[in-house]
């Protein structure tokens, strides 16, 4: 697949995922439910993910999505099912 | 460019929840931030322009025109590792909640079980 | 005051970073010195047609062995730091919806986490990937179905021994060539699943290890502690 990123229709796509993931991530510190909180942060996760594949990288997009998604918010969901689910 | 300001930017807010907030899970999501952020800018070091990914998936690919293979060696153990440091992270952070009953850091100040 | 000076250092350092990475680092720039060997010798030396696969196994192979153990050690701590945890978790009820639908796709998944590590060598993937979809399946299960329980010793024998044959694999290169994890078998033809030297042992060794591992830290968060 031989693309070239500084085409104008892929750099506006860039810049769309950018601001989600910017979005995203100060909203995932804000929630008071945690769970859904967990839930954003795998979302930033995944458009990381996305963004490894429009740089090339398959190999590291594919462990990132499935480390990402999978097992980083299954581990999370742990630690809340043990212990509180809302700040304060 | 707009990678660096993306992965800058995600950098800064992990940094920004590390320092902030005060429950324990917030802190711990602010971690994984920064790690996805430093990810992105090791793997965004190495595009060439006009290159394609660094499989030989048809014979007629030559070697000159694929993006840097090394980076991305590195960024699959990172990754993997940064799921282990998360595990250890989030089973102190249960053993906390066992004994002292509260997930807010400012609350823990006796150094003594 | 402590959110003014939480808001106000990481600007700084994001603005110092910007302009270091404006004026001193430029995007887009071929900086491939190592990897320039890496990427014309890679196919004839080891026969792998994904050039990532052949720098993690064989060209950095050390580094791997590194990373499975830290690995080992993260999932043995969290064993351990969560022995004497001692709430009773809540029942997870799942709808029919989910009961019957795993019960379908449960080999299917199991299937393709072994497609992915068994074709590390021609397809971007790897052992990694492939262990930590399996033990997204079994966490599939244990959240479907309320009864469901994995056997522990099972799974511990399974992981040891992985790690067990992929340094018995380093120990054998290092006697036939003088080196360890030397490439010892042939290197067939490229696009063919048997060529690339030690590349598929080593990837279906890691394959189980990570797979078992991640499989038994999942079922020892949700089991419930008496």
């Amino acid at each position: 697949m031989i693309s070239s990123i500084c085409a104008p229709s892929i750099y506006i796509l860039i810049i769309v995922l950018v601001l989600f993931m910017s979005v995203g991530a100060i909203f995932a510190l804000h929630l008071r439910d945690l769970l859904s909180a967990v839930i954003v942060m795998g979302v930033v996760d995944l458009i990381a993910a996305i963004l490894f594949l429009i740089l090339q990288a398959p190999d590291v997009a594919i462990t990132q999505a499935a480390v990402g998604a999978g097992l980083t918010t299954a581990i999370f969901v742990i630690a809340i099912v043990r212990s509180t689910r809302k700040e304060k | 460019m707009i990678f660096y300001i993306g992965s800058g930017l995600l950098i800064g807010i992990g940094l920004y929840g590390m320092l902030y907030k005060r429950n324990l899970i917030k802190i711990i999501i602010g971690l994984d931030f920064i790690e996805t952020g430093v990810n992105i800018l090791i793997i965004s070091l190495c595009y060439v322009k006009g290159g394609t990914a660094p499989i030989f998936s048809l014979p007629s690919l030559k070697p000159s025109q694929m993006v840097d293979p090394l980076p991305q060696a590195l960024v699959l153990t990172a990754i993997v590792i940064g799921v282990a440091v998360l595990a250890m992270a989030l089973s102190i952070v249960v053993r906390i909640y066992d004994k002292r009953k509260t997930m807010d850091i400012s609350k823990l100040k006796r150094l003594k079980w | 005051m402590k959110r003014l000076f939480a808001i106000l250092f990481p600007l700084l350092i994001i603005i110092v970073f910007l302009y270091i990475m404006k004026n001193y680092i430029p995007f887009c720039v071929d900086r491939m010195v190592v990897a320039k060997h890496y990427l014309t010798e890679g196919l004839p030396e080891t026969g792998s047609t994904n050039i990532v696969t052949s720098i993690v196994v064989l060209y950095r192979g050390f580094d791997t062995l590194g990373e499975v153990t830290v690995l080992f050690l993260a999932a043995l701590g969290f064993g351990a730091i969560l022995e004497g945890a001692k709430k009773k978790t809540k029942e997870i009820v799942a709808s029919p919806i989910v009961r019957i639908s795993t019960r379908y796709l449960f080999p299917f998944i199991i299937m393709f986490g072994v497609y992915i590590f068994l074709h590390g060598h021609l397809t971007p993937g790897g052992g990694f990937p492939g262990g930590v979809i399996i033990a997204a399946g079994i966490l599939l299960m244990y959240l479907a179905y309320k009864d469901f329980r994995i056997d522990h010793t099972k799974f511990k024998i399974t992981e040891s021994l992985a790690g067990i044959i992929f340094v018995g694999i380093g120990l054998v290169g290092l006697a036939i060539y003088g080196s360890f994890l030397a490439n010892f078998l042939p290197e067939g033809l490229p696009r063919q699943i048997f060529s690339a030297g030690i590349i598929p042992l080593i990837y279906i060794a890691i394959g189980f290890k990570v797979g078992s591992e991640l499989g038994g830290l999942v079922g020892e968060g949700l089991e419930d502690k008496e």
